[in-house]
């Protein structure tokens, strides 16, 4: 018996990514990371910025999101998010530029915990991809 | 009776018209390629966030606690309509027909003593709508720069609702766009995104036995989702709009460019019966000359 699942990554503009051979997902919801496999329970859930990681039988990709909705049922994942893009294809200069926002969106007085927690978590999460 | 250089300068300058109208047309089909392509990408993402909603809402049982975007104020009372234009002209009916959808709404909501309130987006819905309802419009946005659609822009206007909604500024929002059926049919379309309209999707209930788990709860995702659920309706309304606006400047400069063509052959043929006849007076002239001497 095959253990795959479809996966649809959608943005505002196109679809982003469809495939009907991945084994494992992995989102970066906003209580945790989910790996998700087949008939996984129908789940309903946000993310906040981090990776998405998709694993097919011949290869692993890996993409940034920043927010955006996931919602699997009936063995499909579907992923809306309006700001994605493949770690392979990742624009230096746009990285340090999301840094450097968040970090001056950081230093204002004004932010809530939640918020700050979530820009924290962005700069962290860029900054790995820049070491990579 | 025009005299033959009257005519020869008009033939001229009906052709170069017909030259420009034409130009038109075929820059509209291309465009028009382009704008409904992209019109059919953006509905995979703007359905299944209409999905999503839909799931949850159902799974709400406390209606009281409902996020107020999802039901409403409980008022009826300011009414704030988005009105989505182009900002060029010569495409025919197209800002006419918006803009005669969205009066006719104004006209309704200011009969009922209800307050209006209207943001147009687009130059040639604001150039339209001041003239009778100035004091009416709070905002006008335009887009002009950008050359084309995208997510970003549409979550500015997105913004501003929610800001608007948050000061309770309004009670129900509707958007007004026109609808791409196909090249020659667009249909001016009223949409209410505010509180979400939700019983016109009842017929799908078969979706109903899914029990889905939720990560945070229903009503986080939900207060996290609605918001990005207004720009995304923008943002699908201004993608139908781009779509609707090529296709209907195809039609007009097509219209156009055929009238013209009828035009030039009417012209020509008085040009040349004007010439014969013309021809014709000087002959008998010269004949009757003749005959006299």
């Amino acid at each position: 018996m095959s253990n795959l699942f479809n996966i649809d990554i959608v943005n505002p503009e196109q679809s982003f990514l469809s495939k009907d051979n991945v084994f494992e997902v992995v989102i970066p919801a906003v209580e945790g990371e989910i790996g998700i496999l087949k008939d996984h329970i129908p789940i309903i859930s946000f993310l906040k910025p981090g990776i998405i990681r998709v694993f097919s039988e011949s290869e692993e990709q890996n993409f940034y999101v920043e927010d955006g909705i996931v919602e699997f049922k009936d063995n499909t994942l579907s992923v809306l998010t309006s700001s994605i893009f493949d770690l392979k294809d990742a624009d230096k200069n746009f990285v340090s530029e999301s840094i450097t926002s968040a970090e001056a969106e950081l230093s204002k007085d004004n932010i809530d915990d939640q918020k700050r927690f979530l820009l924290n978590h962005k700069v962290e999460v860029l900054k790995s991809i820049g070491i990579n | 009776m025009p005299s033959l250089d009257d005519l020869r300068k008009r033939i001229t300058s009906v052709k170069s018209t017909q030259k420009i109208t034409k130009a038109m047309k075929m820059v509209a089909a291309a465009k028009l390629r382009k704008a409904q392509e992209n019109a059919e990408k953006g509905r995979p993402y703007s359905e299944k966030m209409n999905n999503v909603i839909l799931n949850l809402s159902k799974s709400i049982t406390d209606k009281e606690n409902a996020p107020k975007l999802l039901v409403g104020t409980g008022e009826e009372k300011v009414h704030l309509c988005i009105v989505l234009t182009a900002d060029r002209g010569l495409c025919g009916g197209f800002n006419t027909n918006i803009i005669k959808k969205a009066k006719s709404y104004f006209e309704k909501i200011i009969s009922e003593n209800k307050t209006l309130k209207i943001i147009t987006v687009g130059s040639k819905g604001y150039d339209q709508l001041k003239r009778q309802y100035k004091s009416y419009i709070v905002e006008n946005i335009s887009f002009k720069e950008s050359k084309n659609i995208n997510y970003f822009d549409a979550d500015k206007v997105g913004k501003i609702i929610i800001e608007k909604f948050e000061k309770n500024e309004f009670d129900v929002c509707a958007i007004f766009y026109n609808k791409f059926k196909n090249v020659i049919t667009q249909i001016p379309q009223e949409q209410q995104i505010v509180p979400l309209n939700e019983d016109k999707n009842d017929k799908d209930d078969s979706s109903n036995d899914n029990d889905y788990e939720f990560e945070p709860d229903e009503d986080e995702i939900l207060s996290n989702l609605l918001p990005k659920n207004i720009s995304t309706q923008i943002f699908k309304a201004m993608l139908e709009n781009s779509a609707s606006e090529q296709g209907s400047r195809m039609t007009a400069m097509d219209n156009a460019t055929r009238n013209a063509g009828e035009l030039v052959d009417r012209l020509t043929i008085e040009y040349n019966r004007s010439r014969q006849a013309a021809i014709t007076k000087e002959l008998i002239e010269i004949i009757s000359g003749a005959e006299s001497l």
